[in-house]
């Protein structure tokens, strides 16, 4: 590749980030450099500095808070998908980073590069969105926890500024949920066309509660909040959940691209919201 | 169990490990873009943003001032010198052909066409220095579709150059064989059907890249081709730079698929500012850059019409083809919707047929060949309307199918179209893959799923194909107007310590060729396979040669190698003959060893002969030191590898998208040499052509920007998005060459494309649905799912 000319920091702790990204002015942060090297290699990106995180080992790993997992910001997508902890807690974010581009991406591409990012096409928002993850940030000012509701602002932009690390997410374990994530795509190694992420919790024979988050229906991921209303209390079945998934489109503002046009993301986001919720229902 | 063979016998048919493989895998590899020579500088071309504009300034004084930057030219600055890119395929007397400048001088037509360009220090210099290069143009109308190029008063591609005519028509060529018009009025059906053959990107894994280096008044030239021959011979005519000071290598090259056969307007530029700034130049594009100016491939519209009776006899077949040349001839741009104009009748029995090919400039990057060029076009078209006209008929598809192809008994058999097929089994291959498929359980669970109205629909798709190679006679080539033959050159050396060099005028770029060479020759000379260093891409090493396309280099080369071992043998065994003191016709060789027939006497060893040939110290009367021998094979004919392919998916009607179930492929390639170099090939094969199917389309916006610029958007299809393939074969060899082979580089990719596409509308047969676009991508199967079903609410519920 042949980007324009950047300076190169490694800091070696998150204050020494910070530092740096504040005194810059059109620092990009490199948290696996999956999406920011393409954007380098087009030029469609100038930073003056790219600080590299790859060297804060303090960002990586699970830890178990009690209520929450706490995964650092620079965990793997391939990590993720191993640890015990995520796959007894939050199954839902591993398998739906386990459709995340392919396994050499998958081994250098971040968790928290991946949020950040906040491409509304990438699979992970969607999930923290719909899993009302914490998003954990060290700035000039101090520490900060935002929830993933106020999260992510508009395309590939999130409330991160300029002298901002976002050094972790926290997931609520969900106990008495099951999980499952939906991705459409053109192709295996793909973004979505459109992703469903769904939560549900089931009383015996219905669906107590329901959480949706919507992958690429929008410039930001979307919470499917009508549907989630429309399925408490539906009774189990695949005919019940995709009538209450026929308002999966509403709010939502698909974008017109190569692979689909608005109407089939809107017709997608309806059928793979009944399908993912029947999915997650154990049906 | 059986031993593995000592002597190099039986080497034919053997699943070796390849001998370029170590040396791949481990990184032990000479690509372009790795040579390294002292001062190099690198080259970065400034391209057109509009696809149809005249250049009214270029102003590289800026650029000139940028760090590291050596020189800037632009396309006036070589003028004199860069001449016209070639063509070599005029099909008619009456073509147009337009000047093609390497970089643009005075009008750009395509967006990616080169307009000027930074020489600087390094490859980043140069990148940066591109943005200070002051280019002003003054837009023009682009051309984009071939109906509208075609319309009365619409802006001309070639008007500004003088050359237009009037048209944005290139050429007409048409042929006809049979009393076309009787075939259709007297037939019970005729059925006519419109196929879009979609633009598509070749996206050979290595970038095109090139070095040159000026050594004196000679200049050596590296470049990612498949035809270093053909470009040596090419930049000569092309720059007036004589062909004997210039040396073309073609190093580890990663993947072609036509898109390096051809002379490129880089290679030129490179020589030229090489000459210019007598210091060796870079030049590697970035995959955006390769997409948009790599020729493409495909991009036609075919309108067929097939005439046949009621109990499915084929009577008769129309092909009317718009081919969209894009906006200039390259090297055999034109050429290739004419090689499938010989391909359209398949492998079918027929009265009468007649094709006619109308040749359109566009402002669009140029098509050329791309994986069976022409003939994977003229394949999925009969392919796809034979099986329609099964459905009209109310006949199983592989029923008419066997009702109208050429039968076993009939070879060799001259087809509607002027091709006399040497050879081939349909029947055979056909029965075979039936079987592997299971064609009448999966026919019968298609049953069921309409029946119960499942969401997820099967369909099968069929492909009874044959396809051309080995191209090609120079006889015929000559009678199509191509500008060279079809030949092949091949020499085979012995060594004093009775190892073999062989040096081929094929230029292999991934097919494995030192490996199945070095069968080749283990058996004709009875040595080790370890024993035979092939040489090849270098017209230094191996001067003669037509270099590898057309699924040529095994049935062409191969055979040119096998003869080259036959006068090496020859030499032998009059030396043999000296040396044992024995008569030449008494002698027989076998397992690399001569022996006198009838007697104990001891036997002598091919080696032992080779080093009495060096040492020359007894030679017989008039021999020369010598086992060397050298070949050069023009075929007689074409050759006709066949096959039966067969696919199922699985459509999901609510979403549109297709799963591919399963893949039969068995072919009928001839003679082996290397069965896992085979099989790889078919795989290859199928992907690509799998990928025309269902992923992979260069789509252009009204304005003529390459939309699908990126791998992001242009969604070359991986191991993940396809099944496993089941292969088998059937073996008929051809009696054309005296290896029996048929060739199979392209086999895949012209057999699956309307096997995986006819699969997709047999599934969706029950909605109405009777032909797909392509790629079948979910949503374009989605909508004809919709499309279908309002049709059929609006017919009153008639289906």
């Amino acid at each position: 590749m042949i980007p324009a000319q950047f300076d190169y920091v490694r800091p070696g702790d998150v204050a020494e980030a910070v530092r740096v990204l504040a005194e810059s002015e059109e620092p990009k942060v490199m948290a696996g450099g999956q999406s920011l090297t393409p954007l380098l290699r087009f030029r469609l990106a100038y930073p003056d500095v790219v600080v590299d995180l790859g060297g804060l080992t303090e960002l990586r790993g699970v830890a178990d808070e009690g209520e929450w997992l706490r995964i650092g910001a620079m965990t793997t997508h391939d990590e993720v998908i191993h640890d015990p902890l995520v796959a007894a807690h939050c199954p839902l974010l591993a398998q739906a980073t386990h459709t995340v581009a392919d396994p050499a991406v998958r081994h250098r591409g971040t968790l928290g590069g991946s949020l950040a990012h906040a491409d509304p096409a990438g699979d992970l928002p969607a999930v923290a969105l719909a899993l009302d993850a914490e998003f954990l940030v060290s700035g000039e000012d101090g520490d900060r926890a935002v929830p993933a509701s106020e999260f992510f602002q508009d395309y590939l932009t999130t409330v991160l500024d300029i002298g901002d690390v976002l050094t972790a997410v926290r997931f609520p374990k969900l106990t008495g949920w099951s999980f499952h994530y939906k991705k459409f795509s053109q192709t295996a190694q793909a973004w979505a066309i459109v992703g469903v992420a769904a939560a549900v919790r089931r009383d015996d024979g219905s669906v107590a509660e329901a959480r949706v988050g919507l992958t690429n229906m929008g410039s930001t991921p979307i919470r499917a909040r009508q549907v989630e209303e429309a399925c408490r209390g539906v009774p189990a079945r695949t005919d019940a959940l995709r009538e209450a998934a026929q308002s999966a489109d509403a709010g939502t503002d698909p974008p017109n691209d190569l692979s689909a046009q608005a109407d089939y993301r809107r017709h997608l986001a309806r059928v793979l919201t009944g399908r993912a919720l029947a999915a997650a229902a154990g049906l | 169990m059986t031993m593995a063979p000592e002597s190099g016998t039986d080497q034919v048919g053997s699943p070796r490990l390849r001998k370029e493989d170590a040396r791949l895998i481990t990184g032990q590899t000479e690509w372009t873009d790795n040579i390294q020579q002292t001062g190099m500088l690198h080259v970065a071309f400034l391209r057109s943003p509009h696809a149809h504009a005249r250049i009214t300034s270029v102003d590289t004084s800026a650029a000139m001032q940028q760090p590291g930057v050596v020189a800037a030219y632009s396309g006036a600055d070589f003028a004199d010198e860069q001449g016209s890119l070639p063509c070599a395929w005029p099909v008619t007397e009456d073509m147009l052909l337009p000047a093609h400048p390497p970089m643009a001088v005075d009008e750009v037509r395509y967006v990616g066409e080169a307009v000027a360009c930074v020489v600087a220090r390094d490859a980043y210099s140069a990148a940066d220095a591109l943005e200070a290069l002051d280019v002003e143009f003054e837009p023009l109308p682009a051309v984009i579709d071939m109906e509208s190029a075609l319309a009365e008063d619409t802006p001309l591609v070639h008007e500004g150059s003088g050359q237009g005519q009037g048209s944005n028509k290139a050429f007409e060529w048409p042929m006809a064989v049979g009393d076309v018009d009787s075939a259709f009025e007297g037939a019970d059906i005729v059925l006519t059907r419109r196929y879009h053959q979609q633009r598509l990107i070749p996206a050979a894994m290595e970038p095109r890249s090139v070095v040159c280096r000026p050594d004196g008044d000679a200049f050596t030239l590296w470049s990612a081709t498949q035809v270093p021959h053909i470009v040596r011979l090419m930049l000569a005519m092309t720059t007036g730079i004589p062909e004997h000071k210039i040396r073309v290598i073609a190093p580890d090259v990663g993947g072609g698929f036509g898109s390096k056969l051809q002379v490129t307007a880089e290679e030129v530029l490179a020589l030229l500012l090489a000459r210019r700034l007598r210091k060796p130049v870079k030049w590697t594009e970035t995959r955006t850059e390769g997409f948009q100016t790599t020729h493409h491939g495909r991009d036609q519209i075919q309108d067929v019409s097939i005439a046949a009776d009621s109990d499915g006899r084929i009577r008769g077949l129309k092909v009317d083809l718009l081919a969209d040349m894009g906006a200039y001839m390259m090297l055999v741009t034109p050429g290739v919707p004419i090689l499938g104009a010989f391909m359209f009748p398949g492998i079918y029995k027929m009265d009468a047929y007649s094709f006619h090919c109308t040749g359109v400039f566009t402002t669009k990057m140029p098509t050329d060949a791309y994986r069976g060029a022409g003939r994977p076009e003229a394949t999925y078209a009969i392919e796809r309307i034979v099986t329609e006209l099964a459905d009209e008929i109310g006949m199983d598809p592989m029923e008419l199918r066997r009702r109208n192809w050429i039968t076993h008994d009939e070879f060799p058999y001259t087809g509607i179209a002027g091709l006399t097929y040497d050879s081939g089994n349909y029947e055979a291959a056909t029965d075979r893959a039936v079987e592997l498929f299971d064609y009448d359980g999966l026919r019968a669970e298609q049953r069921r799923r309409r029946e119960s109205g499942d969401p997820v629909q099967l369909g099968i798709g069929i492909s009874t194909y044959t396809e051309m190679c080995g191209l090609a006679p120079s006889r015929v080539l000559g009678q199509l107007s191509y500008g060279a033959g079809g030949w092949e050159n091949a020499a085979v050396r012995m060594l004093p310590t009775g190892k073999v060099e062989v040096v081929t005028g094929t230029s292999p770029h991934g097919q494995g060729h030192v490996t199945s060479w070095s069968q080749i020759v283990a058996d004709q000379l009875g040595v080790p396979f370890e024993d035979v260093e092939v040489l090849h891409g270098d017209t230094r090493v191996a001067p003669k040669g037509m270099d590898t396309y057309g699924s040529r280099s095994l049935v062409v080369g191969g055979t040119a190698v096998v003869q080259a071992c036959d006068r090496v043998l020859d030499k032998a065994r009059r030396l043999a003959a000296h040396m044992m003191e024995a008569n030449e016709d008494d002698l027989e060789f076998s397992d690399g060893r001569f022996t006198v027939r009838g007697t104990e006497r001891p036997s002598t060893s091919l080696q032992e002969v080779a080093l009495a040939a060096f040492a020359a110290h007894d030679l017989p009367e008039g021999a020369e030191a010598s086992l060397d021998a050298d070949a050069t094979f023009d075929p007689e004919n074409f050759s006709y590898p066949h096959g039966t392919h067969l696919c199922a998916v699985e459509v999901d009607t609510e979403t549109g998208q297709v799963s591919l179930r399963s893949y039969t492929a068995v072919d009928d390639v001839g003679t082996v040499i290397n069965p896992s170099i085979v099989d790889g090939q078919v795989h290859g094969g199928l992907a690509q052509g799998i990928a025309q199917a269902l992923f992979e389309e260069a789509v252009y916006d009204t304005d003529g920007n390459l939309v699908t610029s990126t791998m992001a958007d242009y969604t070359v299809p991986t191991a993940a998005d396809l099944p496993d393939f089941t292969l088998d074969r059937t073996t008929t060899p051809a009696t054309t060459n005296p290896l029996g082979a048929k060739g199979v580089g392209e086999a895949g990719t012209i057999a699956s494309t309307p096997a995986v596409v006819g699969a997709v509308v047999d599934a969706l047969r029950p909605f109405g649905v009777r032909d797909m676009r392509m790629p079948c991508t979910p949503q374009r199967v989605w909508r004809a799912v919709a499309e279908a079903r309002e049709a059929g609410r609006s017919e009153g519920g008639q289906r």
